[in-house]
């Protein structure tokens, strides 16, 4: 194996979070595309820690999964929150600070 | 050695194929049903990897907890279970654009820079390993992180509950 396949499928990946962040409308997919952006992080990490031959890569890839879960449950209190106020997820209308 | 390849291909390709439906797929239960794929292919990824205990880790957080917690987000905002159209902005186009763009960026980036350096895991069985290092090298930020699932423990709570 070498480097560069998971660099390259870890950047895929990423890539993909980000279409997904940009163009999608519910606010609960997007968080879902987050979670593709720090997967894509998570993979990075052990690569490069199994490469410098070093734990500390999967150590910061479980601080990533720690902080990951804590940003999801935040994350879809919030939804809950806007979808309470204005009965809709949309992220597209959510333009109540542009001034 | 090939055989890892050979699971390194099968996995990349999945996960590829399973990501790209998680941002396309116009039901929000697939797109979450789609996740779960992508999340046990980077489980499997850190076996490749001989990171066991992240695996097991990435199964037991992601797979067990964020998923349920999606769904009963989707749930509880009363997404439209079953094909709607408009799931996607009028942006689809753009950010297809900045996506592949910054892919471009980042795989000639990663190859100017790392070329065809191996990547052989030295040792298999690291959990010990990891956790002397997160209990002495990273005791304090292991604290840290305890302190700030409270936080989000909390916080949610006080978001969530009704008046």
């Amino acid at each position: 194996m070498i480097l560069n396949q998971f660099l390259a499928l870890a950047a895929v990946l990423f890539c993909i979070g980000v279409y997904g962040v940009l163009a999608r409308r519910n606010a609960v997919l997007v968080l879902m595309s987050i979670e593709l952006i720090l997967n894509a992080v998570n993979i990075n990490l052990v690569a490069f820690g199994a490469f410098h031959d070093t734990v500390a890569g999967q150590v910061f890839a479980l601080f990533v999964i720690a902080v990951a879960a804590a940003e999801v449950g935040v994350g879809l209190a919030i939804v809950l929150l806007i979808y309470r106020n204005r009965q809709s997820v949309d992220v597209s209308e959510l333009d109540m600070m542009k001034g | 050695m090939i055989v890892q390849n050979l699971f390194f291909g099968m996995l990349a390709t999945v996960m590829g194929l399973a990501a790209i439906r998680v941002v396309t797929a116009q039901n929000v239960v697939h797109a979450a049903l789609y996740l779960v794929v992508v999340l046990g292919g980077v489980a499997g990824i850190f076996i490749l990897l001989a990171a066991e205990f992240a695996a097991v880790t990435q199964v037991l957080v992601y797979i067990g907890a964020v998923v349920v917690l999606f769904l009963f987000g989707l749930m509880l905002t009363r997404a439209p279970i079953g094909k709607t159209a408009n799931l996607d902005n009028d942006q689809k186009v753009l950010a297809a654009v900045v996506a592949v763009m910054l892919l471009g960026v980042l795989l000639w980036s990663q190859f100017d820079a790392f070329g065809r350096a191996i990547l052989e895991p030295q040792r298999v069985g690291t959990t010990g390993m990891v956790g002397d290092s997160i209990f002495v090298q990273y005791l304090i930020p292991f604290e840290i992180i305890s302190v700030l699932l409270l936080a989000a423990l909390v916080g949610a709570i006080v978001l969530a509950r009704k008046e």
